[in-house]
């Protein structure tokens, strides 16, 4: 015990007086928070909208003013003919062409509406699905208000839809969690790792290699910092969440810290046991990487695990932010409890106990 | 020779098919100075390893302070202290943080703490850079810290790779005080150096070539051994036959 | 010459011998596509449907025949209406279909003027209940309701697959992390282990030494140019409609572009840390988030739309775009270029001034 003090002593001595890192600890989680959300809007606005009208009718004019009164969607040009919009939708001037036929109109009045046609950049799928969906919006809303005013039957949707959890559909809460979980996953994975290759960098290890400290002693005086510096950037996340984004946790916040708590046991415990296995900083960051990609990117923190095929799905089974995610985006905006979520805390828990098994494992204080 | 310390029987150590230590055999007394002499490369930092316990033999059998070095690593780092060739302790903590760390690692207890420190700000006359961080000393300050923090726990033995590399004369005299001292008090010391006039201070040595011992006595045996004037012509004679380069 | 081309040997060796550092490199594009390609995607493809459903009449049944025969949803079955909230909370279904009592009668009406199914999302999700309320919607109103006014298509990626649109990013971040991130933290850890002051006093001129250290990540990126190009085109099948020269020729001058900053950053940073954070948190966070990678640039607000046009790899990320994807021909993407051109400039000389000054 004496030992662990004492060498925690120096771990907290050594990271006050570095320069860089108490800085990044502070203002990463800050710059992340503060810029990111902004970023990630998945409500796509300022569509650009070119109409080919080769109607030219009271109701053409109508639909195009509809459109550009939209709030999402705005008239970049109308058109005589298709090749001069679609030039402007290479130039990337516009993002969707509408074309409405010649007999839009009459066709209307008869009862038998002729189809018009959305063609919409497809390089950006997520900007052109939702932007065409918005489109088909005004112009159904617009129709059905021409149809009102002749005095033609229209009909009420046939379902509803009701929003629970989020009812605003705000994008922004749903990736705010998970920028907390990737804050927490850069800054205790990275900064341990990159700790212990400067120890050994330095040649600083040696000494303590000769010393007769346990390795699980050693080990646990790297580890115990970062779970102090993960509560801290958690504690500010959460503060910047309520404060600029107005969203507080749905359930409780103890439960958080204590998922949060593992997660970074198991993060950092993997710095470590990559640290142990790599001789230059540069290794370590490459191989880091390599796994935080995977992470982030398969854990269901930007895309949903079930959209995944089954091969991929398996694999996440193994990734420690998959259990963390769920935990977070349930406390936080469903209010769910330790009851609804124990064996995510569960998974997290073994997930911590074999990482930091295996960083103590890689600590060879003999070559 | 009294109390035996260290014993070493055909210590090997390769790396691949490169034989770093081939073969080392030979006994150090409690007490003694053993100087371990050898060109770049000639193996003596990784066989000085191997009896620290950072390193695992390859094949052949030894004993430090009574412990096997094969299997007992751990116990042997108890009773022994090092100083490497490469400045080692941290240069972000002060002078008397770092002391204070090891004194906690080696588990020595807070007064006897206090009593080493002061016994050695005395010795090395360090008052005013206590508080100093240790990156800012002189390399000659920061040699004399590392082999007090080697010694502070009073180990049996000392292992020290080239404690004097860099430093100018008059420190280096001053260190060799250091040494002089520690071993009258019943340390052993085990010192690795390039300087022969170095070599001249020890009660024993011996000079490996190619991760071999070639030669092992007192200088003046060596000396009379090899008709050479001085150690500088007794290591110049025997490094002549070394195959490796650096 | 001849020493320049030992010390670039040198330096190849150096990374050569790195087995893991050389495999992770080599690796991390076929991962990225691979991933990107296969494994996510941000369309929902599945979504677990609970009902409630107060007489299980023949045409409810009917209807949640057709739910749970779709290939996007998965029938979770029917549970009372007090469990809705408990069934969301544990995720155990991300929606929940709840037909009204007299269903049977809603449904029969010619144009209805209640709903006859109330649809109730896990909002938490926010992608699964935008999409996935378009999906039901359609499915329980089946083929029956009136065709939509509007017919769509999607030009270019018909198939509406983002495959496409993450290669650019993909490259723009890969080679940012290879070129600037790797070099920088070997120069400086030359720096730091005092190699650099022994190679600086030797004959050779400082510069060429920093130019040797480059050569060898150039080439891994072209190795990586390569690998993307050839599994954008035979494992994602993306069209390379006779652009692959420009796309090379833009690549190669984002290369420079990026050896350029990596070098700045080396100038800057004393300790391999300072560079590797500079690089990880400072350069590849914007990158991925404003260059439009994942996220459109034009959704974000002015201000970050203002600072994304001093991110490099939103000029090379569209140039490729362009090219890559929309089949442009190199005329389109003049602007692009000349915008990386002076940014490499700029870096170039700002580095080099750096360099010098910290020699003197």
């Amino acid at each position: 015990m004496r030992t662990l003090s004492v060498l925690l002593q120096k771990e907290f001595r050594q990271l006050s007086r570095n320069k860089f890192v108490p800085k990044v600890i502070v203002l990463f989680p800050i710059m992340v928070m503060l810029v990111i959300p902004w970023v990630t809007t998945m409500d796509v606005r300022n569509v650009g909208v070119t109409v080919v009208d080769d109607n030219r009718s009271t109701l053409s004019r109508r639909l195009v003013d509809n459109i550009d009164a939209s709030e999402y969607l705005s008239v970049i040009a109308v058109c005589d003919d298709y090749a001069a919009a679609l030039a402007l939708l290479e130039a990337g001037e516009t993002d969707a062409i509408l074309e409405i036929p010649d007999d839009c109109e009459s066709s209307l009045l008869e009862g038998r509406l002729k189809k018009m046609n959305i063609s919409a950049n497809g390089v950006n799928a997520m900007k052109g699905s939702l932007g065409s969906r918005y489109l088909m919006g005004a112009i159904a809303q617009t129709l059905a208000e021409v149809q009102a005013e002749k005095g033609l039957p229209a009909s009420v949707e046939p379902t509803v839809v009701r929003n629970f959890y989020n009812p605003t559909l705000e994008y922004r809460n749903y990736m705010v969690p998970a920028l907390m979980i990737m804050l927490l996953v850069m800054i205790c994975g990275f900064l341990p790792a990159l700790n212990l290759v400067g120890e050994k960098e330095t040649g600083t290890i040696e000494q303590i290699n000769v010393t007769p400290v346990g390795r699980f002693t050693f080990t646990l005086a790297k580890l115990i910092p970062f779970w102090l510096v993960g509560l801290v950037v958690l504690s500010i996340a959460m503060l910047l969440a309520r404060g600029v984004y107005a969203l507080s946790p749905a359930g409780s916040v103890a439960g958080i810290y204590a998922a949060a708590l593992l997660f970074v046991l198991t993060m950092s415990g993997l710095g470590v046991a990559i640290a142990n296995k790599s001789d230059t900083m540069q290794q370590a960051m490459f191989v880091m990487f390599f796994i935080v990609i995977i992470f982030i990117l398969m854990s269901g923190l930007l895309t949903p695990i079930d959209s995944m095929p089954a091969w991929a799905q398996k694999i996440t089974l193994f990734l420690p932010p998959r259990y963390f995610i769920e935990i977070m985006r349930s406390i936080y905006l469903k209010g769910a409890t330790f009851g609804d979520l124990w064996h995510d805390f569960a998974a997290l828990g073994v997930f911590a106990v074999v990482f930091d098994l295996i960083a103590v494992a890689a600590y060879k204080k003999r070559s | 020779m009294n109390e035996t310390v260290i014993s070493v029987r055909n210590l090997t150590k390769c790396f691949g098919s490169f034989r770093a230590v081939d073969g080392i055999t030979f006994d150090v007394g409690r007490g003694e100075i053993f100087g371990f002499l050898g060109a770049n490369g000639a193996g003596k930092t990784t066989a000085m390893r191997m009896l620290c316990g950072l390193s695992c033999p390859t094949s052949g059998s030894g004993t430090v302070a009574g412990f096997d070095v094969l299997r007992e690593g751990e116990r042997i780092k108890r009773h022994i202290g090092y100083m490497s060739q490469r400045f080692s302790l941290y240069d972000d903590l002060t002078v008397l943080e770092n002391i204070r760390l090891y004194a906690g690692i080696y588990g020595l207890s807070h007064r006897q703490t206090l009593r080493r420190t002061a016994e050695l700000f005395a010795r090395l006359d360090f008052r005013k850079e206590r508080n100093q961080l240790v990156g800012a000393l002189p390399l000659g300050y920061k040699q004399k810290l590392a082999f007090s923090v080697a010694t502070l726990h009073s180990p049996e033995i000392v292992f020290l790779d080239e404690p004097t590399g860099g430093v100018d004369p008059l420190t280096r005299r001053q260190f060799w005080e250091l040494i002089y001292e520690t071993a009258a008090a019943g340390t052993t010391v085990f010192v690795t150096t390039h300087y022969m006039d170095e070599a001249e201070y020890c009660s024993r040595v011996s000079v490996m070539v190619d991760g071999q011992i070639r030669a092992l006595d007192t200088p003046a045996a060596l000396k009379c051994r090899f008709r050479a004037e001085s150690m500088d012509e007794v290591f110049r004679l025997l490094a002549r036959e070394a195959k490796r380069g650096d | 010459m001849g020493n320049f081309g030992s010390f670039i040997k040198k330096e190849t060796l150096h990374i050569l011998r790195d087995r893991r550092t050389m495999l992770v490199v080599l690796l991390i594009p076929v991962v990225l596509m691979t991933l990107f390609g296969f494994a996510i995607s941000t369309e929902i493809n599945n979504i677990d449907v609970a009902v409630v459903a107060p007489h299980r009449t023949e045409s409810v049944r009917q209807a949640v025949e057709r739910m749970a025969s779709n290939p996007y949803c998965t029938f979770k079955g029917y549970i009372p209406s007090d469990e809705i909230d408990r069934v969301l909370r544990r995720g155990e279904a991300s929606a929940v279909a709840v037909f009204a009592a007299d269903y049977d009668r809603i449904a029969a009406m010619p144009a209805p003027a209640e709903p006859a199914v109330q649809l109730i999302f896990d909002a938490s999700n926010t992608n699964t209940a935008m999409s996935g309320a378009a999906y039901l919607q359609s499915i329980l109103t089946g083929a029956s309701a009136q065709a939509s006014p509007v017919e769509m298509r999607l030009l270019y990626n018909p198939q509406m697959r983002s495959a496409y649109n993450f290669v650019p990013g993909i490259m723009g971040m890969i080679f940012i992390l290879i070129c600037a991130l790797m070099t920088s933290v070997s120069i400086v850890r030359e720096k730091e282990n005092g190699t650099m002051e022994v190679l600086l006093v030797s004959p050779v001129r400082p510069m060429r030494i920093v130019l040797a250290k480059l050569v060898p990540y150039f080439m891994l990126s072209c190795i990586n140019l390569a690998t993307i190009l050839l599994l954008a085109a035979y494992a994602l099948d993306v069209p390379l409609s006779g652009s692959a020269g420009a796309i090379i020729a833009v690549s190669l001058l984002y290369l420079v572009l990026a050896l350029a900053l990596g070098l700045l950053i080396s100038t800057l940073a004393e300790k391999q840390i300072v560079a590797l954070i500079i690089s990880a948190m400072l350069l590849m966070m914007p990158i991925v988030m404003l260059s439009g990678m994942l996220f459109p640039v034009e959704n974000m607000p002015a201000v970050l739309q203002a600072i994304s046009y001093i991110v490099p790899a939103r000029w090379y990320i569209e140039a490729i775009r362009k090219l890559m994807i929309e089949g442009l021909p190199f005329a389109a993407v003049w602007r692009e270029v000349l915008i990386l051109l002076a940014m490499t400039v700029v870096f170039i000389v700002v580095s080099v001034k750096k360099f010098n000054d910290k020699l003197e």
